[in-house]
């Protein structure tokens, strides 16, 4: 009756905890082996992944029952082609940063290995939870899982990173707190924590002043933990002085795992009749214009690289959030329903990966941290250098990169629902991440070094980074154009297409 | 007006006193420099929505929800204990937070010498200038 | 002066010599009876670990450390998890993946299918007070030691 894939779901967070406590203990004996510990967990949960997506678009949504107890009463880890999406999205990532944080953790964290292996591997359960439950209570607890082992991460490097981390301590409970508080508005109408149930419970109530409250709470809590225009403003440090696999996750994943509650909360519980009757996904689509020019402006004007690209992350998030909001309207078969909000989570997960990774590079090699100082690195660092520029392309939006897919399909549905002001922001804001970027690559490919002064330990010509922290770097970066073709081809469209069906979006058939 | 003000206090005053605190604790996270008062404020945020939670779980004349005999046979209201399992849950995130918000400053006081906002960033602020290059 | 102070340890300590025990028993009562009544591993690790703290104020923080090193709180916070989760994986082993994570009813304590889901549930118990019972130890350690530590939290 149950096959041997209905049981994955659970024992991908449950091995995920197993082997944070394993880290931790074997630690204390062992400095070395933490880490392959770590690598062979990560390795088993994205091959669990695969088989969990290959189960869901061959059978259906797994329904797994916590401790057989029925779904009401009990908990429920719901799996359907949106969460198999995300979760190898998210162990993808997760596996290039593990590869990529062994040589890099001894040089930013050396000592913490053991403490820093058993938080990541925290956050990534964390992570997968938030991405399998059934159960809007169980959310917020591994939303605060994954938060808690974030904060202790970003503050590991000490000083600055210090304030960083406890600025978004402050804002990420208070955007939890009006989630729980969101909940417990549900509760109190429909007295079910069910997703699926609330779904059947709610609609008698969509009138209810008590739900269109619990959904502002919903929106405004979620957002603060996406990063949203007006509440970004923990995000820019917090990426910039964590160590770099953590921005890399933050930036690429993490946030998005935001956003996927937001679209898992509006579309699951709150469904498309209730979405209708309000007008907050056309307010939406203005706010993340105001993020997507906020953000880009904003990194034009910065010094520091990393934070530069975390106001880059800024931007992204608008971009998502306004293919959510387009999502509504926009029913054309490529780029209708949640289409280009869900290849862009995928996009930027590569794109902003690649780049946070290679950012940290350059740390790691010469403790560079200011694009003015990046001159000459080209000849010092080829490959980094290629694989940074590549990715900064895919952010531009040349084809045949991801950026230009999901660029391009967000244009394509804002011209079906007639409206240019949205095509004139994209357009705009792909000249603005062509200025932020090419300053970067100019300096590194067209300025030469000034002779003499070889500062900040720079010295000899070709001093490439250690190849366990290439390999993933390239391989991210080769996947931005390689994604780009296979999205163009409309390879993985039929997952998307699947979602969309399960919310009533796109084109009815 | 005023009537029907008192009214709708007394009738749901458990909501008010919740929507108090919280706007308490609101106000200790914005406007005090002090790290450690932020957290006290956080906390009493934090609280103001257990005792929402807790609240709505009640069920007035209702005993502990501890099924006995006696219970059954005279047919006692029990208050919803599913409220009070989610808050014990909350309580233990909340005290997670709070443990390493209490942390992060111990090491922020030992890096900086000071607790109170300002001062840290003027502190961060005078490095960056010292070393013309963000501080890290 | 001296002697005064040193008159005043002794009534501190030897009333926290008796109550400690008591305190721990009450803990471990609250901890196995949490499947039937009210309590269960949280509280009673809080209270377990309480009695500690009481040793720690009124010994001194190195006699704590002596009495509860830092490797035996972190194996027991990991210990205890291992022993919540492992709990729940051995129904999944046992049943042949018939049943679900979680589902203690299938672990062949007994015959009784009800009586095993209480003693699973028990067993979780005390998994779940090992490690409250440590880990707030161990924040009580990291908030107020004062010799610098590397880690975060």
């Amino acid at each position: 009756m149950t096959s041997f894939v209905e049981h994955l779901p659970i024992l991908i967070i449950a091995i995920s905890l197993f082997s944070a406590l394993t880290i931790l203990v074997v630690g204390w004996f062992n400095n070395r082996s933490c880490i392959f510990i770590f690598w062979l967990t990560l390795l088993a949960q994205f091959i669990m992944s695969l088989f969990i997506l290959n189960h869901v678009l061959a059978y259906g949504p797994i329904h797994y029952w916590l401790g057989g107890w029925k779904p009401p009463w009990g908990i429920e880890l719901v799996v359907d082609s949106l969460n198999a999406y995300i979760l190898i999205i998210l162990l993808f990532l997760s596996l290039a940063c593990a590869i990529y944080s062994k040589s890099n953790i001894e040089h930013e964290l050396p000592g913490k290995r053991v403490s820093f292996y058993t938080l990541f591997q925290l956050l990534i359960a964390g992570l997968c939870g938030v991405t399998l439950t059934g159960d809007i209570f169980n959310m917020f607890v591994f939303i605060e899982i994954f938060s808690i082992s974030a904060y202790a991460l970003i503050a590991a490097r000490g000083k600055i990173a210090l304030k960083a981390s406890f600025t978004y301590l402050i804002l990420g409970s208070i955007g939890t707190c009006f989630f729980l508080l969101g909940i417990g508005f549900l509760y109190s109408i429909t007295g079910s924590l069910n997703l699926h149930d609330l779904s059947i419970l709610l609609p008698p109530f969509y009138d209810n002043k008590v739900v269109k409250a619990a959904f502002v709470f919903f929106i405004v809590g979620l957002s603060i933990k996406m990063a949203l225009f007006p509440f970004h403003t923990w995000l820019p440090d917090a990426h910039a002085f964590a160590p770099a696999e953590i921005s890399a996750m933050l930036s690429g994943i993490m946030i998005e795992i935001s956003t996927y509650v937001f679209i898992r909360v509006s579309f699951s519980v709150f469904t498309l009749e209730f979405l209708k009757l309000l007008p907050v996904f056309d307010i939406l689509c203005w706010v993340a214009v105001a993020a997507i020019l906020m953000g880009s402006v904003m990194a034009i004007t910065q010094v520091n690289l990393k934070r530069m690209l975390a106001y880059s992350s800024v931007a992204n998030m608008g971009y998502i959030m306004l293919a959510v909001g387009l999502s509504l309207s926009a029913v054309e078969s490529p780029w209708g329903g949640l289409n280009p909000a869900l290849m862009h989570i995928a996009n930027h997960a590569l794109m902003k990966g690649c780049l946070f990774l290679a950012a940290g590079a350059f740390i790691y090699k010469a403790n560079l941290w200011n694009i003015t100082e990046f001159r000459g690195l080209a000849k010092k660092m080829p490959y980094t250098c290629a694989a940074f520029v590549i990715a900064a392309i895919s952010m531009i939006g040349i084809p045949p990169s991801v950026g230009f897919v999901s660029k391009l399909y967000i244009i394509m549905a804002s011209i079906e629902i007639k409206n240019y002001f949205f095509v004139a922001v994209l357009l705009i804001s792909s000249l603005l991440n062509l200025a932020y970027f090419w300053r970067v690559i100019e300096t590194m490919y067209m300025k030469h070094e000034e002779g003499g002064r070889s500062s900040h330990g720079s010295h000899g010509t070709s001093e490439e980074i250690p190849l366990g922290m290439l390999i993933p770097i390239l391989l991210l970066s080769s996947l931005c154009i390689v994604m780009g073709i296979v999205w163009l081809g409309k390879v993985p469209i039929p997952v998307l297409d699947q979602v969309n069906l399960m919310f009533g979006l796109g084109k009815v058939p | 007006m005023v009537e029907w003000l008192t009214a709708e206090i007394s009738s749901k005053y458990n909501y008010w006193v919740s929507i108090l605190l919280m706007l308490i604790g609101f106000y200790a996270i914005i406007a005090k420099d002090n790290l450690i008062k932020k957290i006290i404020g956080l906390s009493i945020f934090q609280t103001a929505i257990f005792l929402f939670y807790i609240s709505l779980g009640v069920v007035r004349k209702g005993t502990a929800p501890i099924v006995s005999e006696e219970m059954i046979l005279k047919g006692y209201a029990y208050v919803n204990p599913l409220p009070h399992v989610l808050i014990l849950t909350a309580i233990v995130v909340a005290v997670a937070t709070t443990a390493v918000a209490l942390s992060l400053i111990i090491r922020l006081y030992e890096e900086y010498g000071t607790i109170e906002e300002t001062e840290i960033i003027g502190a961060i602020k005078r490095k960056e200038a010292d070393q013309d290059r963000p501080a890290f | 002066m001296n002697s005064k102070k040193e008159e005043e340890n002794v009534v501190i300590e030897t009333a926290s010599r008796i109550m400690i025990p008591f305190i721990q028993l009450f803990a471990l009562y609250v901890i196995t009876h949490g499947a039937l009544g009210p309590g269960g591993g949280f509280q009673g690790g809080v209270v377990f670990a309480s009695s500690y703290f009481l040793y720690i104020v009124v010994f001194n923080i190195i006699e704590g450390k002596k009495r509860l090193p830092e490797s035996v709180y972190t194996t027991l916070s990991s210990t205890g998890l291992c022993i919540y989760a492992g709990v729940g994986l051995l129904s999944i082993i046992l049943s042949f993946g018939m049943a679900q994570y979680l589902n203690y009813g299938f672990i062949p304590f007994t015959s009784h299918f009800e009586k095993n889901r209480s003693l699973g549930i028990d067993l979780v118990e005390i998994g779940v007070g090992i490690t409250v019972m440590a880990v707030m130890v161990s924040i009580f350690f990291d908030l107020a030691g004062k010799e610098k530590k590397d880690k975060g939290e």
